[in-house]
């Protein structure tokens, strides 16, 4: 960044104050350009938090764990729409982080050299399709065979276990939260996997190096040493992808089944926070109370998603910091990646 | 057994060769979870590109809507919205994304520019549903109804992070003697910026234009809440309008079946135009790379 004053020392007075002048306005515009994503930030919060206000005054912190309709207002709770979001984010993370590290040790460690940027190039592609092609194949392909071949084989399976059975229990439909949680873990397969690909080739070469020196396999040194030193980068890297999971909508509605229920069985229909909003906003267009309500859902979601996206790339800033890299190299496509629809 | 030019003790021998079987069954959970990663990717463009190709005709691109289960129709107002909305949140969002990039790199003191960087990562993460939201109720509650600027103003606040976060990386890795030439020159700092840092980074930034605009083109949350959607070629900003991605949506969800051809057949458009603005992006960007370095 270039500190010094312009250095027309010798020029006419006119030229030099041109100059200055130039760079007195450049400066301040590209200033209210850097201010105004700050703003945006702002804007977020407090319109949605003025938005939410009558809704809170004439319903209460009740409206968000009631499951059913509260009759007086005629409004349906918002305890189901929380639930699902938090159960299909779940299952997007159980399902979705251990294949993503995988594939990211598979890249760093395991794959052929020659294939390895091609491989990389072929996960982040992933990222690149639109949601609404996600919730196409979820809603024409993935859901009838959930639904004629995978739960009715979960059921059999699953389903007599004492306790944990009662997870697939119940009849199967195809649309439901399981088979949004499975497509929520592919969708988040990119960031996770991006991250944590960055965060295994940050561990230092010494320490590696070393243990394979005193006769480790490649898998001792893998949980020995690498994955110690990468567990934080890659609680990171998983919130990222957690942030994208919550935040998911279009391919969500098509394959969740909209029903505000709240089930133990992973079969049963539900509601996402950002279906929810979706599915709604129409018809609150001239209903203050609902308008507000919805505002209140919309504000949650933001906090939750911002608020993990910060934790986690602070958590991941600090992992670089001690491993003496920069972490921005990589930040624009990785960033890229983890956004929601 | 000898290992090397040693000679091993039974039990080395055992641990040895327990730890030889680990590290096969672990490379080989490897393989299959990088095979099992790649799939979806296969499946999921295999089976757009299956359903899609065969319903892929002119008609698509060239006519409007025609009533549902005749055939014929096409949703070519859909693509030309798509052009009008991704195009205008692609200028509102380059001014204010590379104004940002160019204060925290050429301009800002250090503590500013870590935290608007922290803030446009931040950003980043921002589910698409509330940009439009934000719009909704900012907007089309109050002043404008449902129009192509509302839409686009809803697609710029989710990819001017991505702007100003790819553009700002592209400016740092211009080297610094380019600036310092300039300065060297005479030149005041917003001519060295305008003359030598931005057409030296202009392929990196064309990657972060591309990339905002993959993304831009694939949104459908935030234009659902704000455009209403549309039957008809429109390039008035003012009035309601369509995406590719809206139309894919709401035909996806009507009972017609000819219609959910229609839809196959954008699906393919619209994956096939993001993975190419992708691929392109990614190539800019790693040449950039390597010329910077």
């Amino acid at each position: 960044m270039i500190r010094s004053t312009p250095a027309e020392v010798g020029a006419p007075l006119s030229r030099r104050k041109r100059a200055r002048l130039g760079d007195f306005i450049a400066s301040k515009a590209t200033g209210i350009a850097a201010l105004a994503l700050v703003a945006l930030l702002v804007a977020f919060l407090i319109n949605f938090a003025l938005g939410s206000r009558e809704g809170l005054r004439v319903l209460g912190f009740r409206y968000l764990w009631t499951t059913g309709i509260i009759a007086k207002f005629s409004v349906q709770g918002a305890f189901p729409y929380i639930f699902g979001t938090l159960v299909t984010s779940a299952i997007a993370l159980i399902l979705g982080v251990p294949v993503a590290v995988g594939l990211a040790l598979f890249v760093t460690e395991v794959c052929p050299r020659r294939i390895r940027a091609a491989v990389a190039t072929l996960s982040d592609m992933l990222a690149a399709i639109p949601s609404v092609v996600y919730g196409m194949w979820g809603f024409f392909v993935l859901t009838p065979w959930m639904d004629a071949t995978l739960e009715p084989w979960l059921h059999k399976v699953l389903g007599p276990i004492p306790g944990f059975g009662r997870l697939f229990q119940g009849n199967t439909f195809g649309s439901d939260i399981l088979t949004a949680g499975v497509i929520l873990s592919i969708m988040i397969l990119p960031i996770v996997t991006s991250i944590s690909r960055e965060i295994l080739s940050a561990v230092p070469r010494e320490l590696r190096d070393g243990a394979y020196a005193l006769g480790a396999t490649r898998y001792e040194v893998i949980r020995g040493v690498t994955l110690p030193f990468s567990r934080a980068g890659i609680v990171g890297a998983s919130m990222l992808g957690l942030g994208r999971a919550l935040g998911e909508t279009i391919a969500v509605i098509m394959v969740i089944g909209n029903n505000a229920s709240v089930q133990a069985s992973l079969f049963g229909k539900g509601y996402t926070i950002p279906s929810f909003i979706a599915g709604s906003f129409g018809e609150s267009g001239t209903n203050g109370l609902d308008r507000s309500l919805l505002t209140l859902m919309a504000l949650i979601l933001v906090v939750i998603s911002l608020g993990f996206a910060a934790l986690a790339r602070l958590f991941v800033r600090r992992i670089n910091q001690r491993a003496r890299i920069a972490f921005d190299t990589g930040s624009a496509r990785s960033a890229w990646m983890s956004r929601s629809r | 057994m000898s290992v090397g030019s040693l000679t091993l003790s039974a039990a080395s021998r055992r641990r040895l060769t327990r730890a030889r079987l680990l590290n096969r069954i672990f490379t080989i959970a490897l393989w299959s979870l990088g095979i099992l990663a790649m799939l979806p990717l296969f499946f999921i463009a295999g089976f757009v590109l299956a359903k899609g190709a065969s319903h892929l005709n002119f008609n698509l691109f060239t006519k409007t809507p025609a009533v549902p289960g005749a055939p014929g129709g096409g949703i070519s107002q859909a693509f030309v919205g798509s052009g009008l909305i991704v195009g205008m949140s692609v200028i509102f969002s380059v001014i204010l994304g590379l104004g940002a990039a160019i204060y925290i790199s050429e301009f800002g003191s250090t503590r500013a520019a870590s935290v608007i960087r922290f803030t446009g990562d931040v950003l980043l993460s921002t589910p698409s549903i509330v940009a439009g939201f934000l719009v909704w109720t900012l907007i089309i509650a109050h002043w404008f109804p449902y129009s192509a600027l509302a839409g686009s103003i809803a697609i710029s606040l989710l990819i001017w992070p991505i702007v100003a976060r790819a553009s700002e990386d592209i400016l740092r890795l211009v080297p610094r003697e380019l600036r310092d030439a300039g300065a060297a020159l005479g030149a005041p700092k917003w001519k060295v910026v305008v003359r030598v840092v931005i057409p030296a980074a202009s392929a990196g930034l064309a990657n972060a234009v591309l990339l905002a605009v993959a993304r831009g083109i694939g949104e459908t949350a935030p234009v659902l809440l704000t455009i209403l959607g549309s039957d008809y070629i429109s390039v008035n900003p003012t009035h309601p309008s369509d995406t590719i991605s809206l139309r894919i949506y709401n035909y996806a969800r009507s009972p017609v079946s000819s219609l959910h051809d229609i839809a196959w057949a954008a699906s393919l458009s619209l994956l096939i135009i993001v993975l190419l603005l992708s691929l392109t992006a990614r190539y800019l960007g790693a040449r950039t790379r390597k010329a910077m370095a």
